[in-house]
C-alpha cells in the first residue's frame, strides 16, 4: 500500500514537472506536448480504432515471435547442458548473437523476405531466443548434482531422471529467462516494426512523426510501455513469483533474514510443538 | 548372471540408462548379505594417483547395523559410493545377495549428508518420489508414504514443503524416503553431520527405534564414535589413507540403547582408541600431502 501511494505521487510529481515545463514555453508546442495534449491523443487514438489495430497487429506478432524462441532456446539451451561439444561451439556463438542488437538483422531479413511479417518475426525471434537459451543452460547446469545422485539411487532411469528432477529443478531459471526474453521480444519488435511498414505500434509512430503529431508520438509510446508492464504484471511476474515460492527461493527481504528463513514456518512450528 | 559376455561400450550404455533394481518393494526378495570382496579403488587426482581403498573386504549379514568410522578422507564415501553402485571398483567384487553390483538400484538406497530433498515437491510426494519411479499407483503410494512419515514422526507434514522445515525434520523425510523403498541395504553416508548436537543426539534414538522395528540393514558412515557406539552392532575402524580396515569392535551393549549410560562411554572409548593413532598419522599424511601438492604446483609455475 504505501509502495503504492509513493508510486502515485511520485507520477503526479513528474507529470507536473512536465507541465510546468511546457508551461515555460521554452520549448515550441509543436515538438514538446503538454501532458493534456498527450491525454487527448491517447484517447483520441483509442476512440478513432487506430490503437486498438496496432495493439491486435504487434500482440499477434510477438506472441508468434515468443512462441518460436520459446522452444528454439529451450532446444539449444537444452542441446548446451546435454552435450559440451555443443556449449563449446554453438555457446560461443550465443554469446556473440547477444551482443548483435537484434535490429540490425533487419536489412537482411527485408531482403531476404520482403516487406512481409516474416521478415519482422526473424528480428523478434533472434532478439529474444538468446535470453532463454542462456537460461535453459545455466538452469539444467545448475542443477545441484547431489539430486541426480539422490534419484539414481531410488532406481531412476535417464528419462525419469530429466523428467522429474533436471526440468523441475532448472524451472525457476527457465522461467526467469522467458521473463527477460518477452521484454527483448517487445523491444525487438518495436524496431523491427519502425523500420518495416507493416502496421503495429512502430509504423503508428513513424506515421504520426510523418504528420508532426509530436502528441500521438509520445501517446504511442505510454501504450508501448503500458502493454509491456502489462504482461510482465499479468502473466511473468506471478508466473516466476510462484514458481519461487513453491520452489522456497525468496527473494523477499523480510524473509531472507537468516535465521528466520532456517526457523520452520509458524505454522509448522506449531504443529511440531504439538507433535513432540 | 555373468557380465562378461556383454561388450563394455554397452555395459557403460546400459548403466547409464537403466538402473539396476526397479523392483516394487513387496516384489523384492528377501534380505541379502552384503559381500565386498578385496575391493581396491585407485582415483586420478590433481597430484597424481589416489588409493582410496586398498584391498578392503566385509561382509554384512541381513539385519545387522555396520559403521563404518575413519579419519576423513580414509575412503568411507567411497566405499558407499561403490555399494550404491555409483562408481566402480578398480578391483575386487561387490555381491548383494549373490549378484554383482553393478548400477545404483532401488535395492541399495543411499541417504547422503544432506537432505537433497526436491524442493518442487511437498513432503509426502518426495518420500513418494522412488516409489513414483518404480510405477506404483498413486493411492497406493501415498498410502505408504504417509505410513513411513508416520514411523518418522512427521504423521501431519505431508503436505508441507521442502522450505517450510527444520535441518531435522529434513533428515526425518530423507530417511522415510529411502525406508519407504524398502531397501536390501540402506547405506548412511554421515547423515547427521550437519545437524546441531541436539537434533543429532534425538535423530539417532529415532534410528535405532527404527532399526529395531525394521529390522534393516544398515551401514552407517560416520566420524563420530559416540554416534557409532550407541547404533552399531559391528564397527569397523578405518585406517587413515590408503583405506583399509585396520579394527572390527563388537559391541554388544543391549538395546534400546541410551546415549550416556557408562557402557556406551566404555564402548565409544574402546572405538576413540583404536581410532586416535589413526587420525594423528592422517593429519601428518595430509600435510605431507598438502606439501607435495604445493611442491608440484610450483614446479608447474616454474616450468610456465
Ligand atoms: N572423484 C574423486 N576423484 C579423485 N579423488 C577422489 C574422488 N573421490 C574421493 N577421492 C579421494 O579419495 C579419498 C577418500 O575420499 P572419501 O571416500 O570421500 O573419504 P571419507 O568419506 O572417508 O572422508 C580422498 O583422499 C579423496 O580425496
Ligand atoms: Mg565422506
Amino acid at each position: 500500500m504505501v509502495v503504492a501511494l509513493k508510486r502515485i505521487a511520485f507520477y503526479v510529481g513528474l507529470v507536473a514537472i512536465w507541465q510546468a515545463l511546457y508551461a515555460s514555453g521554452r520549448w515550441s508546442p509543436m515538438l514538446f506536448p503538454s501532458p493534456g495534449d498527450v491525454w487527448s491523443a491517447l484517447l483520441d487514438g483509442f476512440r478513432q480504432g487506430t490503437f486498438p489495430t496496432a495493439i491486435k497487429a504487434s500482440l499477434q506478432r510477438v506472441v508468434i515471435g515468443f512462441i518460436i524462441s520459446f522452444f528454439l532456446g529451450v532446444l539449444m539451451g537444452t542441446a548446451m547442458a546435454r552435450w559440451k561439444s555443443v556449449q563449446e561451439t554453438l555457446g560461443s556463438l550465443v554469446l556473440g548473437m547477444q551482443s548483435l542488437p537484434s535490429i540490425c538483422w533487419a536489412p537482411l531479413a527485408l531482403m531476404w523476405f520482403g516487406l512481409q511479417d516474416t521478415a519482422i518475426l526473424l528480428v523478434v525471434v533472434l532478439g529474444s531466443t538468446f535470453s532463454v537459451t542462456e537460461a535453459t543452460y545455466a538452469g539444467f547446469r545448475n542443477v545441484p548434482p547431489l539430486y541426480r545422485r539422490a534419484a539414481m539411487v531410488m532406481g531412476a532411469t535417464q528419462m525419469q531422471l530429466l523428467r522429474r528432477v533436471l526440468i523441475p529443478a532448472a524451472l525457476p531459471s527457465i522461467v526467469t529467462g522467458l521473463k527477460l526474453s518477452w521484454s527483448f521480444a517487445w523491444r525487438s519488435l518495436m524496431a523491427g516494426e519502425l523500420i518495416a511498414s507493416l502496421g503495429g505500434f512502430g509504423q503508428l509512430l513513424q506515421n504520426f512523426r510523418e504528420t508532426f503529431d509530436m502528441p500521438s508520438v509520445v501517446a504511442v509510446m505510454v501504450v508501448i510501455v503500458a502493454i509491456g508492464l502489462l504482461v510482465n504484471a499479468v502473466v511473468f511476474r506471478p508466473l516466476e513469483k510462484s514458481i519461487q515460492r513453491r520452489w522456497g527461493i525468496t527473494t523477499d527481504d523480510r524473509q531472507s533474514d537468516y535465521r528466520k528463513s532456517r526457523r520452520p514456518a509458524a505454522s509448522i512450528q506449531r504443529q511440531l510443538d504439538i507433535a513432540q | 548372471m555373468s557380465t562378461l559376455g556383454i561388450p563394455a561400450p554397452v555395459r557403460r550404455w546400459r548403466d547409464a540408462v537403466l538402473p539396476q533394481s526397479r523392483a516394487l518393494p513387496a516384489e523384492r526378495s528377501a534380505p541379502a548379505t552384503l559381500r565386498v570382496r578385496s575391493v581396491t579403488k585407485t582415483f586420478h587426482g590433481a597430484g597424481g594417483l589416489v588409493t582410496a581403498l586398498d584391498d578392503v573386504s566385509v561382509e554384512v549379514q541381513p539385519g545387522e547395523f555396520v559403521c563404518l568410522v575413519g579419519p576423513s578422507g580414509c575412503g568411507k564415501s567411497t566405499l558407499l559410493n561403490l555399494i550404491a553402485g555409483l562408481d566402480h571398483p578398480s578391483q575386487g567384487q561387490l555381491m548383494l545377495g549373490g549378484q554383482a553390483i553393478e548400477r545404483p538400484g532401488a535395492d541399495r538406497v543411499v541417504m547422503f549428508q544432506e537432505p537433497a530433498l526436491f524442493p518442487w515437491l511437498n513432503v509426502r510426494d518426495n518420500v513418494a518420489f522412488g516409489l513414483t519411479l518404480s510405477g506404483m499407483r498413486r493411492a497406493q503410494r501415498y498410502a505408504r508414504a504417509e505410513q513411513y512419515l508416520e514411523l518418522v514422526g512427521l504423521g501431519q507434514f505431508g503436505r508441507a514443503w521442502v522450505h517450510e522445515l527444520s535441518g531435522g525434520m529434513k533428515g526425518r523425510v530423507a530417511l522415510a524416503r529411502a525406508l519407504v523403498l524398502d531397501p536390501r541395504v540402506l547405506l548412511m553416508d554421515e547423515p547427521f553431520a550437519a545437524l546441531d548436537a541436539q537434533t543429532r543426539d534425538r535423530l539417532l534414538l529415532e534410528l535405532q527405534r527404527i532399526w529395531l522395528e525394521t529390522g534393516k540393514t544398515i551401514v552407517f558412515v560416520t566420524h563420530n564414535v559416540r554416534e557409532a557406539a550407541v547404533l552399531a552392532n559391528r564397527v569397523l575402524v578405518f585406517s587413515a589413507r590408503p583405506g583399509r580396515i585396520k579394527a572390527e569392535i563388537h559391541i554388544d551393549v543391549p538395546r534400546p540403547r541410551e546415549l550416556k549410560s557408562p557402557e556406551m562411554l566404555a564402548a565409544a572409548n574402546r572405538i576413540s582408541a583404536e581410532l586416535e593413532s589413526e587420525v594423528t598419522i592422517s593429519e601428518e599424511q595430509e600435510m605431507a600431502t598438502a606439501t607435495a601438492r604445493n611442491f608440484a604446483s610450483h614446479g608447474l609455475l616454474w616450468r610456465l
